[in-house]
């Protein structure tokens, strides 16, 4: 039961009439919907009501954080021990593919450079790590601890060690908000590194799965397909594993295949990702391919166009 | 009689604080689509003892930080707080006569009118989740209210 206390409402002096009251702070809100969704305008004033609840945030993650702390430095040593030797040996597995992605980066650059376009190729990364902070359980976003003053812009691409993890939608001054490629509001270009074949993925709201709605049922896409980043869109760099197909299914009298892909990047998992910068790929790549016959000699000019031209382009549509 | 009020002042803004805080505490998995709304909770709790000093802004406030800390579109909780602000503060005279677990099936009402708000705002701004977890909080908070309710008459007393 509720208890009275003495200060309830005088039937006399209230004030501004409740009803009045009411509808101004109704139509305030309304505004504030319509030009934070339709306009863009509120940039500077959520800037600043960010910065009032940025110490909350924090406050929240610090727990967390103290504890990953106190259990890092007290655990025991066998255990980091046989960490140790993991990650030596997964170092050296990962060492030896350098060399030899090294000697390819090297050809791939040569050969870029006869056409004159540059790939995209990731070129300064940040790591943040997550905030433990829940945002909306049925939206897929996360806080990062980098914002506005690291250089964090809207829009840029998140990778974790795996693969694409998402895009930055909002960006504050300590902090920025990233949706996940999981996220439903998300799509993301996407090709199969085994045929070439181009689409796009689009979230489902599970953390587990993306579906890719647009691949018709004669397209050649089969379960285990790894599929990369275009680079198309300028969002993200080309090249990177985004997820693996794990079912196709092809319903002869449909258009469509039902096709869903499994995230490469642990999105549910990592409590540290990358920010990245890189030169987005021009626009008009065509552009180059078509004044070079003029320019370059008859027999380097086929073998260029196949290896680094988007294999894509034909077997697609 | 000034400093008494201001104390109470206080606490108003603390126990809203102490809801907005929890509100983005992360969550098992399982638990979170049960998340009450503590904030929404506390500044009813307040509207029904002393409507004088909770008025319509002070709940419009709280849905406006509640907006910024979880990144929504601005104005979308603000504009469920301040309703069911108005709503309670239009029944609080009947409704804290009620007994108590009465009282918990009004502020059940009240919580079903605050999230059909948000429901209707997300889909208007394109955001729309249509699962029928995203109603379990009305149920939540309702079963957390004789909990809330004498929580606060313990904090108000001492305060006093």
């Amino acid at each position: 039961m509720v208890e009275l206390s003495h200060e309830t409402r005088p039937i006399i002096g209230r004030g501004p009439p409740l009803g009045a009251t009411f509808l101004a702070l109704a139509i305030t809100s309304i505004a504030l919907m319509v030009a934070d969704q339709r306009y863009d305008q509120l940039e500077r004033v959520r800037g600043w009501l960010s910065a009032a609840v940025y110490p909350v945030q924090v406050a929240v993650d610090l727990p967390f954080r103290i504890w990953g702390r106190l259990t890092e430095s007290f655990a025991d040593r066998s255990r980091l021990r046989s960490e140790n030797l993991e990650l030596t040996a997964r170092l050296r597995l990962a060492n030896l593919q350098l060399q030899r992605f090294a000697a390819l980066e090297d050809e791939n650059r040569r050969l870029r450079d006869m056409r004159e376009n540059s790939a995209g190729v990731a070129e300064r990364v940040l790591v943040a790590s997550i905030l433990n902070v829940d945002l909306d359980p049925f939206r897929h976003r996360v806080l990062v601890d980098k914002g506005a003053a690291h250089g964090v812009f809207k829009g840029q691409a998140v990778l974790d060690a795996e693969g694409i993890f998402g895009q930055v939608t909002q960006v504050h001054a300590r902090t920025a908000e990233v949706i996940l490629i999981s996220d439903a509001e998300h799509a993301i270009p996407v090709q199969s590194n085994r045929s070439g074949l181009r689409s796009i993925a689009v979230g489902t709201g599970d953390s587990d799965r993306l579906s890719l709605p647009f691949v018709t049922v004669e397209s050649d896409l089969k379960a285990g397909d790894l599929l990369i980043s275009t680079g198309m869109g300028g969002v993200f760099p080309s090249g990177y594993p985004i997820a693996e197909v794990t079912r196709v299914e092809r319903d002869a009298a449909a258009t469509f295949a039902v096709v869903d892909a499994r995230p490469t990047a642990r999105l549910d998992r990592d409590r540290e990702v990358l920010l990245v910068w890189f030169d987005p790929p021009p626009t008009d790549s065509p552009a180059p391919v078509s004044t070079e016959p003029a320019t370059a000699d008859e027999a380097t000019e086929p073998a260029a166009a196949s290896t680094a031209a988007p294999p894509a382009t034909g077997p697609a549509q | 009689m000034r400093a008494s009020s201001l104390t109470r002042r206080l606490l108003y803004w603390a126990s809203v604080a102490a809801g907005l805080v929890l509100a983005i505490v992360p969550l098992p998995d399982w638990l979170g689509p049960f998340r009450p709304d503590l904030a929404l909770l506390a500044v009813l709790y307040w509207i029904l003892t002393s409507p004088r000093i909770a008025g319509l802004g002070y709940a419009w406030l709280a849905g406006l930080f509640l907006d910024v800390l979880r990144g929504m579109t601005l104005g979308q909780h603000a504009l469920a707080f301040v309703l069911v602000a108005f709503l309670a503060h239009r029944v609080q005279l009947r409704m804290r006569m009620f007994p108590i677990l009465h009282q918990a099936g009004a502020v059940m009402v009240l919580l079903a009118v605050y999230h059909f708000v948000l429901f209707w705002t997300d889909g208007l701004t394109g955001h729309g989740y249509t699962g029928w977890d995203r109603w379990l909080p009305v149920l939540s908070g309702a079963l957390l209210w004789p909990l809330i309710a004498a929580g606060g008459d313990t904090l108000a007393r001492r305060a006093r």
